[in-house]
């Protein structure tokens, strides 16, 4: 039995997302650019594409642009406030510390190049204060980017009261809504959102293709040059079979986010109160305001890559935000930002499902995770040090 | 892979789990906060060690850096012990992805570790230099070498 649960990091195609690309690897292969009859047909359909995937987020067509993924969306949003930012003379930005490295890397080079960055703390429970985040905005503050819902831990932030708040004040709002899309709503007028990342393999579709959202007015800059696609601000010619699954999978997901949340939410549950019977364990994150997939969880005494491999070893496929998972000397930044310490943060699972995981495996993924731990446990010298008060337990 | 199968071998099945009761050497190396701790027991007769033991806080990499030290000094004089280095217990793991390599630095410094706690034991005069004060976390005496 092998039992998928890093869905976090990507998804197994939908077969409607698989057969709604199809067609255009050999039949609708124009080159949308052409102005012959098959390149037209492609245009075509790369409007319709985006017109369908506007809809989705409530947008309109003009606002969507096509990237290679949620990264590349991330780079160009906040590449481009940046950019307008200089023009009056805002060298300031917005974020937080549990960011996914395509912003928090990008903010460090915007950094390199003379902006200030201010990273709002984040609270135990995972999730950020719009009143911080407020409280951080200046008059020279160019942008403010904040994740929808955090990839590790799952935890949904309060994105619409941001977005308020970003509106009122008149600054530029991005989230990257990576993990987000496909998850739960999203209506970016609803949300007063200026700017929104989404990646198709998050959601059953394919690789390498995703979106940026950018309300009209927001002046958007090419990262990469070339050609005249995308309205000027993304050359290269459009990847329209990846477009097209990121359609079908975008629409199935969105289509069936209260059905599969009703699949999801008992079944996050099970696996909560399963692993929260092992014995100095910690779930992280608030426990309800999380994406219904996600579970994220500590074990003291052990290290997670160990237990990672020894749970694939039982067909468990799960991650870890171990130092030695991460391939630095720290754990996971987004563990760290929650207030956990070092010593634990270095033993934490993350079991991302989906809706087609069953009650049956929710069984075997706690009983496996109790065998490992207690094995992992017994031959852990800091386990012994624990056990025996010479080491005092955190959980 | 990530791994050759020496080291999933040794990471899966390890060799010489657990603690000695009156081990004349125990060897602790590694900090928490990095992720890694390996602790090793060792008996000694006669100059020979009869009989090793480790416990290992740490990933499979540690695990099985650990497992395969213990392997390679068991039987072995005091001396031989002390010559052990992490670059042996990599080419005795089939190699170890460059980021992981300081798991074997750990293996070797543990054994080096539980050595001179015997030495400390016994009243036996050692060159004290030869032995690193046993917190790996952000030591990066070995690394560049072996990268």
């Amino acid at each position: 039995m092998r039992i998928y649960a890093d869905n976090a990091a990507t998804t197994k195609m939908s077969k409607t997302a698989i057969d709604a690309m199809l067609p255009y690897f050999d039949k609708i292969y124009g080159n949308p650019s052409s102005l012959n009859t098959t390149g037209q047909i492609a245009a075509e359909e790369l409007s319709l594409a985006r017109n369908k995937i506007a809809s989705l987020i409530g947008a309109e067509a003009r606002e969507i642009y096509f990237t290679s993924g949620g990264s590349e969306a991330d780079n160009q949003a906040i590449l481009s406030a940046a950019k307008n930012g200089l023009k009056k003379n805002k060298k300031h930005i917005v974020s937080t510390k549990f960011e996914h490295h395509a912003v928090l890397h990008t903010l460090k080079k915007l950094e390199r190049q003379g902006f200030e960055i201010t990273l709002v703390d984040v609270n135990e429970d995972g999730i950020v204060k719009a009143e911080d985040v407020a409280k951080a905005i200046r008059e020279d503050t160019a942008l403010v980017t904040v994740m929808f819902a955090n990839n590790e831990i799952g935890t949904i932030q309060p994105i619409g009261e941001i977005g308020k708040i970003c509106r009122e004040k008149g600054v530029v709002f991005h989230t990257d809504a990576v993990q987000a899309a496909g998850h739960l709503k999203i209506d970016v007028n609803e949300l007063q959102v200026d700017m929104l990342s989404v990646s198709a393999h998050k959601f059953h579709g394919p690789k390498g293709v995703g979106f940026l959202y950018c309300r009209r007015g927001v002046i958007l800059s090419s990262l990469i040059e070339g050609g005249a696609q995308e309205r000027n601000k993304r050359a290269g010619t459009e990847n329209l079979a990846g477009v097209w699954g990121m359609c079908a999978a975008m629409s199935e997901a969105v289509e069936n986010i209260d059905k599969n949340a009703e699949i999801l939410l008992p079944l996050r549950q099970k696996l909560i109160d399963g692993l929260s019977q092992i014995p100095h364990s910690k779930i992280n994150g608030d426990l309800k305001k999380r994406l219904p997939g996600n579970v994220n969880v500590c074990f003291e005494g052990i290290e997670g890559e160990s237990l990672l491999l020894l749970l694939d070893e039982k067909g468990i496929e799960a991650s870890s935000g171990s130092a030695c998972t991460s391939g630095s000397l720290d754990p996971s930044h987004v563990l760290l930002s929650i207030g956990l310490p070092h010593d634990v943060a270095h033993g934490s699972l993350r079991l991302t499902i989906t809706e087609e995981n069953t009650e049956e495996e929710i069984d075997y993924i706690i009983k496996s995770v109790a065998e490992v731990v207690a094995y992992l446990r017994e031959i852990s010298p800091v386990w012994e040090e624990l056990t025996t008060g010479k080491r005092e337990f955190i959980l | 892979m990530l791994y050759s199968e020496k080291v999933m071998d040794h990471f899966k099945n390890p060799r010489n789990v657990g603690e000695i009761e009156n081990a004349d050497g125990i060897g602790e190396v590694g900090n928490v906060k990095c992720g890694d701790i390996m602790k090793i027991y060792i008996k000694v007769d006669n100059n020979i060690i009869t009989d090793v033991k480790f416990k290992t806080f740490g990933c499979g990499s540690a695990i099985a850096s650990s497992s395969m030290a213990t392997e390679m000094i068991k039987g072995k004089s005091i001396d031989d012990a002390l010559e052990l280095t992490n670059r042996a217990v990599v080419e005795a793991l089939d190699g170890l992805p460059t980021h992981k390599i300081h798991c074997s630095v750990l293996a070797e410094e543990a054994v080096k570790a539980a050595v001179k706690d015997y030495y400390d034991k016994n009243g036996i005069e050692y060159d004290k230099t030869k032995f690193c004060d046993g917190n790996c976390c952000h030591c990066d005496k070995h690394q560049s070498s072996e990268e």
